[in-house]
C-alpha cells in the first residue's frame, strides 16, 4: 500500500524550531531542507492561494450583486443583452482563465523547479 | 413566497437528474415508444458493453480495477471528468430553468463551474502524488487509518446514497417520457447495467462510459446551439431580442429575477457547489486513474473548459426555447380554444425543453438521439457514483478496517465486484420505493455532505500541520450530521416530505453554516488533542508534505 509505505518511524517538528538529529526520516528532512524545495512550496503555495482568493471574490462578487444589487445587472449594454449576462459569462470565462494560467505557469515554472529539486536530491 | 420558490428550486435543480424528478413529474404521462430513441440507445449499449468485455480481460490487478492502471491520458479523464460531472440534470434542468427564468439559469451554470479552479489550485496534484485508489487514502495518510478511513468512507457512501437515489428516479421518470417504457423497467436497466459496467469492466469501462457520453453530450448540445444560432445568423443579440417579445415575462428575462431573493440562501448554494465539487467522491478518484501531478493538473484544465463550454451551451439551448417553441402550439398541452401557457403547458413540463429543441431543429431522429444521449448520460453518472461507492466498502472498509490489511488484492477486487452488485441491487430497490416521492433534495444534500464532511477533512489532513486523527475524526462527523439534520429540517424536507407546518431550519441549503462548522471542529479538537498519537501525526506531516509537494515516494502509473 503506497499511501503507508513511507517509512517515518520518528517525529519531526514544525520547520521554525526544527530539532535534528532525531531518528527523523533522512531522506524526507534532507528534501525538505534544500532550498529548491522550500521555493518551489512557497511559489506555488503562494501562486495557489492568490487565484484561489481570486475566484472567490470574483464568484461571490456575481452572487452578491444578484443577492443586493439587481437593477445594475439588469441594465442594458448594447440591445437586449444586460450586463449580468456579461457578468455570469465572464464568471464562467475567468474560471476556465484562472485554470489555464495555473497550468501554465505550473507547466514552465513548478516543473522546473521540481526537476531541479529532483536532481539536486539525487545528488 | 420567493423563498419558498427559491428554496424549491434550488433544491430541485442542485446538479443531477433529480431536477428530472421534481415535483412537476409526479405523474409522469408514459409516451408512446420512441422507436428511433430506443434503437440509438440500444447501440450505445452495445458499443458500451464491448468496451467493458475488452476491460475486463485486461483488469487484473487492484490498480486496474480502481484506476485503470493510472494510465488513462489527462485528455480522456478530462472527458471522464466531464462526463461525470455534467449530468442529465444539468443539460435538461438547467436549459428549462432558462426557458422560464431567463439569467436566473446561468447562476447555476457559473455554481456548478467555480468549483473547479478550487479543486486545481488545492486539491488535484497533491491528491494524485499521495494517494492510490480512494481519497481517504490521502486523508488517512499520516492520521489513524482506522478512523478516517470510516469517517471517509461514511462520508463518501452516503454522498453516492443520495446522489444514486435522485438519479434513480429521474432516469425512471425521465425514460418514462423519452421512451415510452415503464418507469420499473427503466430502473432496472439503468440498475443492471451500471452493474455490468462496474462489476466486470471496473474504472477501465467506467471511464470509457464517461467519455462517450460525455463526447455525444457535447456534439449533441453544440449541434442544437449551432442551429438555433444558425437559424438568428449567429447573431446572439437577434435570439435574445425575439426571446423577449416572445416571452411572458418580456424584458425581465435579461435580469435576476425572484429566484436568488434571499442573500444568505445565495451564499449558501454557491458554497455548497464550490466546495461540494471538491468533495464528490467519484470525481476525487478521477485524480488516481492518470500517470502523475501533471496529467492532473492538466486534467482539471480541460475539463474546465469542457464543462465551460458545455454550461454555455446550454444556456443558449434555453434560449433557443423560448425563442423557437413558445410560439409553437405544437409543443404545448392545448386547453379550450387552443390557449395554453407557456410557461406550464409544456408537453412533459419544462424539462424537456432542449428534448423539444431537438425535434424542432433537428426532426424526430435528432430528437431520438438527444433522448438516447440523456439516457447515456444518466447511465454513466450512476456507474462512476457505483464504482465510488464499492471502492470505499472494499478497499476502505473491508480492506483497512476489517481485515487490517491483512487481505490479498484478488481478494479485494471481488469483494469490489460484490459490493457493486449489491449497490446496484439496493439502487434499483431505492429507485422503486422512492417512484413517488420527492427525492429532489437528495442531490442538494449530496453536495453539502460533500462539502461538509469530504472536502474538510481532506484539506484539512492535507494542508494543514496540525490536524490529527480525532479532529478529523469530529469535525468529518459534525459536518455530516448537521448538513444532513438541517436539510431534514429544511422546507424540502420537513414540510414537504414529512407534512410538517413550518420548517425548523430556514434555509434549503446548509452548506454555509455546516462547512465552516466542520472546519471549526477540525481545528479545535485538535488543537486540544494532546494525545501521543497525535505528536506522533502532527510529526509525519513533514513526510507527507514532501511527498504531497514533489511527487517523490508517490505511486507509479502501474502497478505491474
Amino acid at each position: 500500500m503506497s499511501g503507508t509505505t513511507l517509512d517515518l518511524r520518528g517525529r519531526t517538528t514544525p520547520p521554525g524550531q526544527r530539532n535534528l538529529g532525531t531518528d527523523v526520516d533522512p531522506q524526507v528532512e534532507r528534501i525538505a531542507r534544500t532550498p529548491e524545495f522550500q521555493q518551489l512550496v512557497s511559489e506555488r503555495t503562494k501562486f495557489g492561494w492568490t487565484l484561489t482568493i481570486l475566484m472567490l471574490i470574483v464568484y461571490f462578487g456575481f452572487i452578491g450583486l444578484i443577492a443586493f444589487d439587481k437593477s445594475l445587472l439588469a441594465v442594458k449594454v448594447g440591445g437586449t443583452a444586460s450586463l449580468g449576462l456579461f457578468a455570469g459569462v465572464f464568471v464562467i470565462l475567468f474560471a476556465f482563465a484562472l485554470t489555464g494560467i495555473y497550468v501554465a505557469r505550473a507547466n514552465t515554472r513548478f516543473d522546473a523547479l521540481s526537476d531541479a529539486l529532483k536532481r539536486s536530491v539525487a545528488r | 413566497m420567493n423563498r419558498v420558490l427559491l428554496g424549491l428550486t434550488l433544491a430541485t435543480i442542485a446538479a443531477s437528474a433529480a431536477y428530472a424528478a421534481g415535483p412537476d413529474l409526479g405523474a409522469v404521462q408514459q409516451a408512446a415508444t420512441n422507436w428511433p430513441a430506443i434503437l440509438m440507445f440500444l447501440f450505445f449499449v452495445l458499443l458500451t458493453l464491448g468496451i467493458t468485455y475488452k476491460a475486463a480481460k485486461g483488469t487484473k490487478s487492484a490498480a486496474d480495477f480502481y484506476a485503470a492502471g493510472g494510465g488513462i491520458s489527462a485528455g480522456t479523464n478530462s472527458l471522464a471528468i466531464a462526463g461525470d460531472y455534467m449530468s442529465a440534470a444539468s443539460f435538461l434542468g438547467i436549459s428549462g430553468l432558462v426557458y422560464t427564468s431567463g439569467f436566473d439559469g446561468l447562476i447555476y451554470s457559473t455554481g456548478f463551474l467555480v468549483g473547479w479552479p478550487i479543486v486545481l489550485f488545492l486539491i488535484a496534484e497533491r491528491l494524485r502524488n499521495l494517494g492510490k485508489f480512494t481519497f481517504a487514502d490521502v486523508a488517512s495518510f499520516r492520521l489513524d487509518q482506522t478512523s478516517i478511513r470510516i469517517i471517509s468512507a461514511v462520508g463518501t457512501l452516503v454522498v453516492v446514497a443520495f446522489y444514486l437515489i435522485a438519479q434513480m428516479v429521474g432516469a425512471g421518470k425521465l425514460i418514462q417520457l423519452l421512451f415510452g417504457l415503464p418507469y420499473l423497467y427503466a430502473v432496472i436497466i439503468v440498475g443492471v447495467l451500471m452493474i455490468v459496467y462496474v462489476a466486470f469492466g471496473g474504472m477501465k469501462a467506467t471511464t470509457w462510459v464517461q467519455v462517450i457520453k460525455a463526447c455525444l453530450l457535447l456534439g449533441g448540445a453544440t449541434f442544437m446551439a449551432g442551429a438555433v444560432l444558425f437559424k438568428y445568423g449567429f447573431n446572439p443579440e437577434a435570439l435574445f431580442a425575439n426571446a423577449v417579445q416572445v416571452h411572458p415575462k418580456g424584458d425581465a428575462i435579461m435580469a435576476p429575477g425572484g429566484l436568488v431573493s434571499n442573500p444568505v440562501e445565495a451564499i449558501s448554494l454557491g458554497v455548497g457547489l464550490m466546495f461540494g465539487t471538491a468533495g464528490l467522491p467519484h470525481i476525487l478518484m478521477r485524480f488516481f486513474t492518470v500517470s502523475d501531478a501533471q496529467a492532473a493538473r492538466k486534467s482539471v484544465f480541460y475539463a474546465t473548459g469542457l464543462i465551460g463550454y458545455f454550461y454555455i451551451l446550454t444556456f443558449i439551448i434555453g434560449f433557443g426555447g423560448i425563442a423557437l417553441l413558445m410560439s409553437d402550439p405544437s409543443y404545448f398541452k392545448l386547453g379550450p380554444a387552443g390557449a395554453f401557457d407557456k410557461l406550464k403547458d409544456m408537453i412533459g413540463g419544462t424539462n424537456m425543453v432542449a428534448v423539444n429543441l431537438a425535434n424542432a431543429v433537428g426532426g424526430p431522429y435528432f430528437l431520438g438521439f438527444i433522448s438516447a444521449v440523456a439516457f447515456a448520460t444518466i447511465l454513466a453518472v450512476v456507474a462512476g457514483l457505483t464504482l465510488a461507492g464499492a471502492s470505499a466498502i472494499s478497499h476502505d472498509l473491508y480492506a483497512q478496517v476489517i481485515a487490517r490489511g491483512r487481505t490479498t488484492e484478488k481478494h479485494e477486487v471481488n469483494l469490489s465486484k460484490i459490493s457493486a452488485v449489491v449497490i446496484g441491487i439496493v439502487a434499483i430497490y431505492l429507485g422503486y420505493v422512492f417512484e413517488n416521492q420527492n427525492v429532489a433534495f437528495m442531490v442538494g444534500l449530496a453536495f453539502a455532505v460533500a462539502a461538509s464532511c469530504n472536502f474538510p477533512v481532506l484539506a484539512m489532513s492535507i494542508l494543514w500541520r496540525g490536524t490529527t486523527t480525532w479532529g478529523a475524526l469530529a469535525g468529518g462527523l459534525v459536518g455530516l450530521l448537521t448538513a444532513v439534520i438541517m436539510v431534514v429540517l429544511s422546507k424540502a424536507v420537513w414540510v414537504a416530505t414529512l407534512g410538517n407546518p413550518a420548517p425548523l431550519f430556514p434555509y434549503d441549503n446548509p452548506a454555509l453554516f455546516s462547512m465552516p462548522l466542520a472546519f471549526a471542529t477540525i481545528w479545535i479538537v485538535s488543537l486540544m488533542d494532546r494525545s501521543r498519537r497525535a505528536q506522533r501525526e502532527r510529526a509525519a506531516f513533514e513526510a507527507q508534505y514532501v511527498r504531497s509537494e514533489t511527487g517523490i515516494g508517490a505511486s507509479g502509473a502501474h502497478a505491474h
